[in-house]
């Protein structure tokens, strides 16, 4: 008999390197979304697309780099089903090679650029951990609270689902101690008796109440630029909202000499025309905080995008109206979007209010929207 | 043990004898029963225990996402030791494992008698635990960044080892330099004093500048200059290194290159700290050991699958388990779309090779040869031409047909061959310009590099000697240097002014 050959099956289950390393991997795909997420979060295929929910980015920096050949310029052995002859063509694109890996003769030319497949979620995730609603009050709270279970007691009956394993080996471990016969190859045994179960109890939730007010200019002056950067700015923002707030409301305003509330749909999808009065909006804005929500009981942001093209005897009431909004809000967003280099004359009426609690942000490029995140809610 | 187990064991016992029976000379082989997990994991590092590495992480993630969406499955991995290990995945049918097993025999006593195994150590599941062990207390002690740093920088390059370095008129009593730091240390501490440089004629600024800092930070210089020093102790096969430099330092132009990328930095590098060496030198270890599986795996997996069947064949199959075996079997030669599956054509070049020779011949043939010259001497018009193997080309968008002569499509596959498959590439100076810059040359043999992946790799090689790097090629006909220095890739042509 061979005595020199050994069959073991030990038990593997613990051996978690790969994904150790793999975690590591996926940090730095992480790092790499986080230095392009300014280029990302305006790529049409992620905000306008309703069905797409992830997209391809191309992992420059996590390929493992050498010097190698180039392979567009090298000649390549291949293996046919059927004769061939010089000049047949086998295609534009080379399906992958199988099972060629590591040997210079399975070679795989046609090789893509390394890409990792982002989702939406990562996307959003690693955005809004950025993110946050600033000078949240967290004494503002309203009347009714929501219901929210809380597991915070440990019983002998409950869920199966629920069981609390950590304690429940505990137990065990007790009770064999303490029985006379120490049997040495008895294995560890639960019993019915020493099954401990989480339990929860509900409990009211006072979540502190805030309020947004979504506020564009849809004159018609605002381009298809400008109404796509306010519109990504609003898609980031309400997903962002309502992915970290549970208690958070979002008013939806549209103006442009005048100011009226549309549903979420509306916002995001019509444009009108018309010349720009800000003071109308502005004015929307207050009426509503006085009769809805008022600034005792509501954290308040208002975010206004607009391209700063307002009628230039409107800038005064402007002013004034922006000034009280200002003093019952947390946080106030005002974003221009300027295509061109000059200054409009709104925002440097608004500059002269210096409350740090207004957020003036000018976007010239797409990749602008990012930092204009950044700095409404940070 | 369950019975399963011991069922098993008499069945690997059994092929163990008839394999033997039939010629096969393999060490102890333990078989490990592992689950999916284990078995990619150990497929992506090589090895059961190596050092953490993001690149490794990749590579598991995308081989167990193809293992879990069915696209491919290994059934088997082997660690070339003495004993042997050998992987089987959990959930292999008994046939399936038969196989296996008979294809695990095959390649140990291939590891075993292959010439170009002859110099891997046989214990290298210790040291590359050991290895990963230093890598772990490294990134505690230095931190976890500036640890994968260095290995990003060093992987990049771990192919440029001098893998014949054991050959040759310099290969004396010391085979390759298992630990370069360690025997250096002793001669390495006191040889940063003024006094020192001046006694051995240190004529370069480079030098003494480099003394200057290595008081600073207490490490040893190594320095081409220290030659006299280390001639008394002889014995590594780089001897060449220390005299050609000692030469240019006495104004002769004579220029020598070395093939050992790695270990001219060890040696040379002003950029790295001590414990920065030690990861260099053992990536170039793991190196050493991984390269005879890449330069013999067509060879190698050729001789495994001819001899599975072989020894299938030989065993008492019911008629369903021979069903099962063959349609395994056909899946493992199944010719690839457009690459070469190394297990079909290793095979094909096994059996015609069988109908030729003796067994003994046989024996002879996987003693002797690799993948290239397996190829080179065995690749016939006939197989050619029932292989149905073409060589192919970018032409514009297309990927296109240029040769079907049986000659021309041997000579490709060679050249894809040589150097495993890597461009080479050699250290031709240490002070370029007279700036301490390291002089790499691409030694072109026809085919261009792919230049994004230069340059990127350059800057990784710059980041480990710490001045700047340049690199010699041949772009489009035409002889290029490309610099890293400052954070930046240069590309300029190359004025010949001498030769």
């Amino acid at each position: 008999m061979a005595e020199d050959i050994i069959v073991n099956h030990d038990d593997w289950g613990l051996h978690r390197k790969g994904y150790l390393d793999q975690r590591r991997h996926k940090e730095k795909v992480e790092e790499v979304i986080k230095q392009q997420l300014g280029d990302l979060i305006v790529d049409e295929s992620i905000i306008l697309s309703d069905g797409k929910k992830s997209t391809k980015i191309p992992m420059r920096s996590l390929e493992e780099f050498r010097f190698k050949y180039d392979l567009n310029k090298k000649n390549h052995t291949g293996q046919g089903n059927k004769k061939m002859s010089p000049g047949d063509i086998l295609g534009r694109e080379l399906g992958k090679g199988k099972g060629s890996s590591g040997s210079g003769a399975g070679e795989n030319p046609g090789e893509d650029i390394y890409e990792a497949e982002v989702t939406y979620e990562d996307l959003a995730n690693i955005l809004f951990a950025e993110l946050k609603l600033p000078n949240l009050d967290d004494k503002k709270r309203p009347l009714i609270a929501h219901d929210r279970p809380e597991f915070n007691d440990v019983r002998k009956k409950g869920l199966m689902a629920n069981v609390d394993k950590k304690r429940t080996l505990l137990e065990s471990i007790k009770r064999q101690a303490l029985q006379e016969n120490k049997d040495k190859d008895k294995r560890l045994k639960i019993t019915p008796e020493d099954l401990r179960f989480k339990t929860w109890e509900t409990r009211p939730n006072f979540e502190t109440n805030a309020v947004i007010l979504a506020m564009m200019d849809t004159s018609g002056s605002m381009g298809q630029f400008e109404k796509y950067i306010s519109r990504t700015f609003f898609f980031w923002m309400v997903r962002f909202l309502r992915l970290k707030y549970e208690n958070v409301e979002i008013r939806f305003l549209a103006h442009h000499t005048e100011a009226k509330e549309v549903t979420e749909e509306e916002f995001f999808t019509r444009g009108e025309s018309g010349g720009t009065r800000c003071s109308s909006v502005y004015k929307y804005a207050l009426d509503l905080i006085e009769s809805d929500y008022p600034p005792a009981h509501f954290n308040i942001y208002p975010v206004h995008f607009t391209d700063g093209d307002n009628i230039g005897s409107d800038n005064s009431r402007a002013l004034t109206l922006m000034k009280n909004l200002v003093e019952v809000s947390r946080v106030v967003g005002y974003g221009e979007i300027l295509r061109t280099h000059y200054s409009s004359t709104l925002m440097s009426t608004l500059k002269r209010i210096t409350d740090p609690k207004l957020r003036l942000v000018t976007i010239r490029d797409r990749n602008e929207v990012y930092d204009a995140l950044k700095t409404v809610f940070s | 043990m369950d019975t399963e187990m011991v069922r098993l064991t008499t069945i690997a016992q059994n092929i163990a004898q008839v394999a033997r029976g039939m010629g096969l000379d393999f060490y102890p082989v333990n078989f490990e029963i592992v689950p999916a997990e284990a078995l990619y994991t150990f497929g992506a590092y090589g090895m059961p225990v190596r050092f953490a590495h993001w690149s490794f992480g990749k590579a598991f993630y995308r081989m167990k996402t193809q293992y879990d969406l069915n696209l491919s499955r290994i059934y088997e991995l082997v660690i070339n030791t003495n004993p042997a290990y050998a992987f089987l995945l959990e959930g292999n049918h008994l046939t399936q494992n038969k196989l296996v097993i008979g294809h695990v025999y095959a390649h140990v006593d291939f590891f075993k008698n292959n010439h170009y195994f002859s110099h891997t150590p046989k214990d290298m599941v210790e040291r590359m635990a050991a290895h990963a062990e230093k890598i772990r207390d490294y990134e505690c002690l230095y931190g976890r960044e500036k640890v994968e740093s260095t290995l990003d920088a060093v992987l990049a390059i771990q192919e440029h080892v001098d893998f014949r370095s054991h050959i040759g008129p310099d290969y004396k009593t010391d085979k390759t330099p298992k630990h370069p730091l360690k025997n250096k240390k002793t001669g390495g501490e006191n040889s940063c004093q003024g006094s020192n440089c001046q006694g051995q004629g240190c004529s370069t600024k480079r030098t003494c500048g480099s003394c200057g800092n290595c008081q600073q930070s207490k490490i040893p210089t190594r320095e081409p200059n220290k030659a006299a020093g280390r001639k008394s102790r002889n014995s590594t096969p780089y001897e060449d290194l220390w005299e050609d430099l000692s030469d240019k330092e006495h104004g002769t132009q004579a220029k020598q290159d070395y093939e050992d990328l790695l270990y001219y930095l060890i040696e040379f590098s002003p950029g790295l700290e001590e414990w920065q060496r030690d990861i260099v030198s053992i990536v170039r270890e793991e190196s050493l050991y991984f390269f005879p599986q890449i330069e013999t795996k067509i060879i190698n997996e050729g001789w495994a699958t001819f001899w599975h069947a072989k020894i299938m064949r030989e065993l008492e199959l019911t008629e369903n388990e021979a069903l099962e075996f063959s349609l395994m079997h056909s899946q493992v030669v199944q010719p690839s779309r457009m690459g070469l599956n190394p297990y079909y054509l290793g095979v094909k070049l096994w059996e015609s090779l069988a109908k030729k020779k003796s067994l003994e011949e046989l024996f002879e043939l996987r003693e002797t040869e690799n993948d290239l010259s397996f190829i080179r001497n065995h690749l016939s018009k006939e197989l050619v031409e029932e292989l149905n193997l073409f060589n192919f080309r970018k032409v514009g968008a297309h990927w296109q047909v240029t040769e079907i002569d049986w000659e021309k499509v041997r000579d490709n596959l060679v050249q894809q061959l040589v150097n495993g498959g890597n461009p080479r590439i050699v250290v031709q100076e240490g002070d370029y310009e007279g700036k301490g810059g390291l002089y790499l040359k691409h030694c072109h043999e026809g085919v261009d590099l792919d230049i994004v992946y230069l340059e990127k790799t350059l800057s990784l090689v710059q980041s480990l000697w710490g001045k700047s790097a340049a690199l010699e090629t041949v772009v489009d006909g035409k002889p290029h240097i490309f610099e890293f220095s400052d954070g930046l890739v240069s590309r300029r042509q190359k004025v010949n002014s001498f030769s």
